[in-house]
């Protein structure tokens, strides 16, 4: 593309961390003035790649990464992002990092204002030196203007529309002189549409004037839009390296899924439909990272529903916001009867029961034995496993109900553990979920919500718990509502799963879709697919 | 319509404490019976006697340090600049400028072991800088107690160097011959400052002193305030204090930055004990900078400034309402209930109660802000 040598080449770089294989043989090369599409699944290898580029501690905290990194022809290894940044590497980030009390101009120039001398420098050092405001001023304005968009400097970034941060941010690498390279994570998430395409008129602008862009994206047809190549990571590895007219959006959601799309074929039989048991009417949740802003659907008695979706878009929040562990509102029925949000003991006395993905935190008490967790919610909520006496006035705790209880589950999921009183802080990742999942199913919910069941476990416990559920539903027809980032095992144990996107549902397929339709439903794009149930999510 | 309603609310909830005091001293002045001549000449004399002291409070909060209640550090340094001048019989101005030269390089010390210490408790500077001030006032009565005295009679053993700071005057010294006495009387340095440069104005039938030269300082000062904050070093502590962590991922030395803060913040609190103490003329060796930092702190917060965020104006709008207080409600207290020593408990009470009161509204204020800038992120709401 450019004549002699390319702006950025990364040669056969590979990291791992722990025995545990997470980016292997990437190779590409980017131009001046090229912008670089990378798209690829939560735990492609994107953010470790952009942490290498970085020079991020993390990686050579764990052993460095292997290939090489060339800018301008020569071979660079930062040990910190400061190197990279006067090397001329800029990161817009997903979440931002400006200062809400100062205004876009103080906050473009953070940390590089412009000074002025004054005879206290003589005593007291530079730092002492007084700002230029003026001078900041016109340093802002000019880096604004080399954007193509036009803000009032003098606006706080608390009172600035999510856009417009967005466009500081950028202008904030931009003033930095010798930016060659604009790393650009997500830009697009949180914008509005009309939003959106000023930016990605900016970023061409930019380019334009020389400057080298990675644009990391999950909304495919942007990256269509503006990118000159596009690379798609999977695993750990560039599945594809193409130009946006040699393909088109059907085409990378496949490479970025991905996986034999007959193996799930083969999943649950179809079965009859039901009743609702779960309605779920234009709920939001404030869960900070996973914001539900408007899901409507529904589950049928005796279903396994599966929501999925992207990091970040939500899923984790409706099952949060359900049991009332996050702020929500909406409505949510079940039965048919409306349940009070925002209080964890109603949802709870309404027989539902949930499997928290945060384990330590929400899930456990680390500190006391298997058989106490397992029991205690149940003892909470229902008085199972309470000796009354009196008159039910004074309570006693029934500890050999509670053993029975908690052997018959440490068989029945094979926990592996001393004994029922070991702590549940020595136990292992896997065998800590099962515990979560006794904790749950002691209670006898008609609807349990489990959320990343399968996270942080090894394989043979995952396939156990997942088996489990199953079970579970088939034996006891509990209702069972699973949270999970990865699509396959959701394919794999569900009758029907809604994508989660930018809070809303962006569609519901029955397990059995083609992988593809799931991955373009992660992406925000409804295919044109007709005839299966589209369910709610009209934002 | 709704969204005046939601900022009359706003206003009404932010500056709800100096509206609270006002309220308060409206109702207590005329039940006092004191004349208003008597009362601005009292705020007058108070004002000067304190703003320093409050001032010195604004920088840290700047620094998003919070409340610096390792100002007492700093006051304890002014006094240990006082017993030395004092001894030495240096009268007037010299021997203020004498006790600020000797207390300012203590208090950048115990400054910066501060300093060093919040580093170490990022998030829980208030409660760490308070028990920090405790523990260093158990240091300050151990040299004040035992190492300052006659010469020659603490040795350190087989050397035979004397390690006691000599101070020989019989009414500072303790008669058993080391310690400071409890109570020391300034004379040569009483109102040195204060009547350097005094102007009298007639009010109504009385004449009042206006403390030009105190006041010309405090001025100075707070121009130096409003210059530092458009220094780089002003700009880098305005930006440490919003975040941390972008602070640092810009590059500024967030930890050397915090620590200039205090430190500046320990001096400038060892030079307003000293103008303090000046006008007071009596210096309590063992309970003064107590007072101060306890003080100093409710005045600020009565002013309407919060953990995080304070102005010039908060300063002297809080000086001015808390004294109001103190002054007014041991009369108002008499003329009320027939007994002083009600207002006086009341004085303990607001001083005390305003602290704890402003923080827990801090602590609501904060929330309720964080439910505000949430909200366009629910629902319809």
């Amino acid at each position: 593309m450019a004549n002699g040598e390319p702006l950025l080449r990364v040669e056969s770089v590979g990291k791992e961390f722990f025995g545990n294989r997470v980016l292997a043989d990437v190779d590409f090369s980017l131009g001046h003035g090229e912008i670089l599409g990378l798209v690829g699944e939560n735990g492609a290898g994107k953010s470790t790649l952009m942490n290498i580029l970085f020079g991020m501690p993390v990686i050579a905290s764990t052993g460095g990464y292997e290939g090489r990194i060339l800018l301008d022809g020569k071979e660079v290894k930062f040990s910190s992002p400061f190197e990279a940044i006067d090397a001329g590497i800029g990161m817009v980030h997903q979440e931002f990092s400006l200062l809400p009390g100062f205004t876009v101009t103080e906050n473009i120039l953070l940390n590089r204002e412009s000074t002025k001398y004054n005879p206290l420098v003589e005593v007291f050092g530079e730092r002492i030196r007084t700002l230029d405001r003026q001078g900041m001023k016109k340093r802002a304005e000019a880096a604004i203007s080399e954007i193509g968009f036009s803000i009032d400097t003098g606006t706080f970034a608390a009172e600035m529309p999510v856009g417009h941060k967005q466009f500081t941010e950028i202008a904030r690498e931009i003033d930095r002189l010798n930016t060659k390279l604009l790393v650009l994570d997500e830009p697009t998430a949180v914008l509005a549409e009309s939003e959106a395409e000023i930016l990605i008129q900016s970023l061409r602008n930019l380019s334009s004037k020389g400057i080298s862009m990675i644009f990391i994206s999950h909304r495919l047809q942007e990256i269509l839009d503006l990118c000159d190549k596009i690379v798609v990571l999977r695993d750990g590895r560039i599945v594809k390296e193409t130009r946006p007219s040699d393909t088109d959006i059907f085409q990378i959601a496949s490479h970025m899924v991905g996986r034999n799309v007959e193996a799930s074929s083969a999943s649950r039989p179809s079965r009859p439909d039901t009743e609702a048991i779960l309605e779920v009417d234009k709920l939001w949740v404030d869960m900070p990272g996973e914001t539900v802003r408007d899901a409507t659907f529904s589950v049928q008695r005796g279903e396994i529903f599966g929501i999925g979706g992207l990091a970040g878009q939500g899923k984790l929040g409706i099952a949060n916001g359900i049991m009332g562990l996050f702020m929500a509102g909406g409505s949510v029925s079940v039965k048919g009867l409306v349940i009070k949000l925002n209080d964890p003991a109603h949802s709870l006395s309404r027989d539902m029961a949930f499997v928290s993905e945060d384990r330590r935190g929400v899930g456990l008490l680390l500190e006391e034995s298997i058989d106490w967790n397992i029991a205690f919610t149940a003892m909470q909520v229902q008085d199972k496993f309470v000796r009354k006496l009196l008159g039910g006035l004074v309570k006693w705790r029934d500890d050999a109900a509670m053993r029975a209880a908690t052997q018959e589950y440490i068989k029945l999921l094979d926990i592996k553990c001393t004994s029922h009183k070991q702590r549940a802080v020595e136990l292992s990742g896997g065998n800590q979920q099962k515990v979560c999942l006794a904790k749950a199913f002691v209670v006898g919910p008609d609807i349990l919500f489990v959320s990343e069941p399968t996270r942080g476990i090894d394989v043979g416990a995952k396939k156990l718990v997942l088996d489990t559920l199953r079970k579970v539903n088939e034996e006891r027809g509990t209702t069972i509502i699973m949270t999970s980032s990865e699509l396959e095992e959701l394919r794999s144990v569900c009758d029907r799963i809604a994508i989660v996107d930018n809070g809303r549902i962006s569609g519901i397929r029955p397990a059995a879709a083609p992988a593809t339709e799931f991955g373009l439903l992660m992406m925000g794009s409804e295919p044109a697919v007709a005839g299966s149930d589209v369910g709610g999510g009209d934002a | 319509m709704i969204d005046m309603k939601d900022n009359i609310k706003h206003f009404l909830i932010s500056n709800s404490v100096p509206i609270i005091f006002i309220a308060l001293s409206a109702f207590a002045i005329p039940l006092s019976g004191f004349s208003y001549g008597y009362l601005v000449q009292e705020m007058l004399t108070r004002l000067a006697r304190n703003s320093f002291l409050v001032l010195s409070l604004l920088i840290p909060i700047m620094a998003g340090m919070g409340l610096n209640f390792g100002m007492v550090l700093g006051a304890m340094a002014g006094q240990i600049g006082l017993i030395l001048v004092t001894d030495w019989s240096v009268v007037g101005i010299p021997g203020l400028v004498l006790a600020a030269i000797i207390s300012m390089p203590i208090a950048a010390v115990l400054g910066y072991v501060c300093g060093n210490v919040l580093n170490r408790a990022k998030g829980r500077e208030m409660v760490t800088s308070y028990i920090l001030g405790f523990f260093i006032n158990g240091i300050y009565q151990f040299v004040v107690l035992y190492l300052i005295g006659i010469k020659g009679m603490l040795r350190i053993p087989f050397t035979g160097m004397d390690i006691r700071i000599p101070v020989t005057n019989p009414q500072l010294v303790l008669s058993r011959g080391y310690g400071i006495r409890n109570a020391i009387n300034l004379t040569g340095l009483r109102h040195a400052l204060d009547n350097a440069f005094q102007f009298n104005v007639p009010f109504g039938s009385a004449v009042i002193d206006i403390p030009v030269s105190t006041y010309a300082l405090i001025a100075f000062f707070c121009v130096f305030i409003v210059w530092f904050r458009r220094t780089k070093l002003g700009q880098d502590m305005r930006a440490i204090g919003q975040d941390m962590a972008v602070a640092d991922s810009s590059g500024i030395a967030v930890e050397r930055t915090r620590i200039i803060a205090i430190v500046i913040s320990t001096m400038l609190a060892a030079f307003g004990q000293i103008i303090f103490l000046q006008n007071i003329g009596t210096m309590n060796t063992y309970n003064s900078h107590d007072q101060t930092g306890m003080f100093s702190i409710a005045a600020l917060l009565i002013g309407g400034a919060t953990v995080s965020k304070a102005s010039i104006a908060n300063v002297f709008v809080g000086v001015t309402l808390f004294h109001l207080m103190f002054v007014v409600s041991p009369m108002a207290g008499k003329e009320l209930i027939g007994q002083a020593q009600l207002g006086e408990y009341f004085r303990v009470f607001v001083s005390y109660g305003i602290i704890a009161v402003a923080l827990v509204l801090h602590a609501w204020k904060r929330y309720q802000e964080r439910e505000r800038s949430r909200r366009g992120l629910r629902g319809e709401a």
